[in-house]
């Protein structure tokens, strides 16, 4: 079995009375695409928010890289290595899609305490932005305004932003949220080849997406994983299939 | 040469064309004018530094302006006395701008470190109390502290001392200041172009991105507001010097409120849009001020207009939307 890069370890959190997450245990495994899916209201946000950072679970803890990370700030498990893409779009809107693609690789680079000299000017920075922007196919538009991309361009610039970080593991926050078809094949495309370079959890709601890329998935159901199986596993586990994907599937 | 960096050639031209036009048309009064405006605008330059590049809305600019001018004020006021700065120590005072300088840009870098600490623990409205809530601290321990004079101001006799001026001769003072102005803008120029401009850009538009590639906004903004209070608190020492007098005014929300308006009125974010902004208030002050003792009133229209029309300030309305850098 392939090493494991990220996982949870049991962890839970509640608010108030809602338990958001309840004994999550997941593990993203070197070189797979681990699709956690579930109904509105499931807890894949709040599970999210404690994987990469910025929500403390009340119990049990992540790892990464081999280390409990549980304790680490966001910025902290990004330096490792841990790039994350935001359900709706977080970019400098009123700057260039290059500039966005170089503050991922300003923060790769670990070094931002410089005050005059052009950001610009900086080969390695730009080599690294360059090359990401390439790899998502947005180097046509490197010097437009990030305001003025279309939806699906704007998701394509989340994925490269993650990409400067020289990602150990990707977790992404429903890439193909809002995307039309052609959009969402052209992404499907996309992260099926990334997934050599790391391993990738991805939170989806867009179904045909799952099915086309996830090696494995978890199914989460208020705050609980129900099934965590292969594609054939899941589709036929009768749990999933009463809970979520409902006779039709 | 695209319209802002026209705009701003003209307003540079005008600022150095100032003095020459001045004594020429035998109105010598102008050049005074002309240096608060400088002064004013370095100042503002330095709050657009917090407010435009990492947007925060600091209601207490007038603790660094203050604190500059204080260092001046206390500094030259020991030296005129011969009264031991430091009694234990020895230490005098000094006529000496380039020490004043330092001092004053030392001391308002540390107030605008131990502020920007609490306050960036807030955001928004809060962030603004805040600051304000500093600003009004400072200017009351000013008032109540007697050793400096309190409510009535310190007086200077004679304006410091700069090594190879002349520095009573008004059109050298006035070249003095504009250089600083210049050499501060050519530094903020360089700023926004930097890994650290861009950071702090991007922590201003979107801080939960800026965590994520590894970097902390927090850490970013508050060094932007560290250098942003140096810069206003050289403003102050120069301002101080002008005036050969400083006060508890400098401290007040008002001089707070107006350095904001500068920023607002020439344009957030925009290189020269504090200097526009600085120019044009003094000119109102000047003209308007003789017709009228509430000629804010128009300022009031002015800011009001700009604010309604024109989201990026004059500068905004003459050279339409900012271009990103690069």
């Amino acid at each position: 079995m392939a090493e494991v890069v990220l996982s949870t370890r049991g962890i839970t959190k509640r608010f108030g009375a809602v338990t958001a997450s309840e004994d999550i245990s997941l593990d993203l495994r070197a070189g797979e695409i681990h699709a956690v899916i579930g109904p509105n209201g499931a807890g894949k946000s709040t599970l999210i928010a404690q994987i990469c950072g910025g929500l403390a679970p009340d119990a049990g803890r992540v790892e990464f890289l081999g280390r409990d990370v549980t304790a680490r700030p966001v910025r902290a498990r990004a330096r490792m290595g841990l790039a994350r893409t935001f359900q709706i779009s977080a970019l400098a809107m009123e700057d260039t899609v290059l500039q966005n693609a170089l503050l991922g690789a300003l923060g790769a680079s670990g070094r931002p305490w410089r005050f005059l000299r052009g950001v610009l000017t900086e080969r390695s920075l730009r080599d690294r932005a360059e090359a990401a922007l390439a790899r998502v196919g947005l180097d046509d538009v490197a010097a437009v305004r990030t305001a003025e991309l279309s939806h699906g361009q704007r998701r394509l610039l989340e994925v490269a932003v993650a990409l400067t970080l020289a990602p150990r593991a990707f977790v992404m926050d429903e890439p193909m949220a809002g995307l039309g078809s052609e959009g969402s094949e052209r992404l499907t495309t996309l992260l099926g080849s990334l997934r050599r370079e790391a391993p990738i959890l991805l939170v989806e709601h867009d179904m045909d997406a799952v099915f086309a890329l996830a090696d494995r998935v978890s199914v989460l159901v208020y705050g609980r994983v129900i099934a965590t199986g292969t594609l054939d596993e899941i589709r036929a586990d009768p749990a999933v299939r009463e809970a979520y994907l409902g006779d039709a599937a | 040469m695209n319209r802002e960096a026209m705009l701003n050639a003209a307003v540079l031209l005008a600022l150095v064309a100032v003095p020459g036009w001045a004594l020429w048309a035998g109105e010598p009064f102008t050049i005074t004018l002309a240096t608060r405006a400088v002064i004013f605008a370095l100042a503002a330059v330095g709050l657009n530094i917090a407010l435009g590049l990492g947007g925060m809305v600091s209601l207490g600019h007038a603790v660094y302006f203050g604190v500059g001018g204080y260092a001046m004020g206390i500094l030259a006021w020991h030296a005129q006395s011969y009264t031991p700065l430091v009694e234990a120590l020895a230490i005098p005072g000094t006529k000496s701008m380039p020490v004043i300088w330092l001092v004053a840009v030392i001391s308002s870098a540390l107030a605008a470190l131990v502020i920007g600490v609490l306050a960036l623990r807030t955001s928004g409205v809060y962030f603004i109390m805040i600051t304000l809530a500093f600003g009004q601290m400072v200017y009351f321990f000013a008032i109540s502290w007697p050793a400096y004079g309190g409510e009535d101001g310190l007086s200077i006799y004679v304006r410091n001392g700069f090594p190879g001026l002349n520095t009573l001769v008004p059109v050298q003072f006035y070249g003095l200041c504009l250089m600083v102005l210049l050499a501060v803008l050519a530094l903020n120029w360089r700023l926004a172009r930097s890994p650290f401009g861009l950071a702090l850009n991007a922590a201003r538009q979107v801080p939960q991105r800026v965590e994520t590639v590894g970097l902390d906004p927090t850490r970013v903004k508050l060094v932007a507001l560290v250098i942003s209070g140096a810069v206003t608190g050289l403003a102050g020492a120069l301002f101080a010097d002008l005036n050969r007098f400083v006060s508890t005014t400098m401290l007040s929300w008002q001089m707070s409120g107006e350095i904001m308006v500068f920023v607002i009125i020439g344009g957030v974010g925009r290189l020269f849009g504090p200097v526009v902004g600085a120019g044009l208030y003094v000119i109102l002050e000047h003209f308007l001020g003789d017709l009228s003792d509430y000629w804010q009133v128009f300022l009031g229209l002015i800011l009001l207009a700009v604010v309604l029309f024109g989201r990026g300030g004059l500068v905004g309305i003459v050279a339409g939307r900012a271009r990103t850098h690069g």
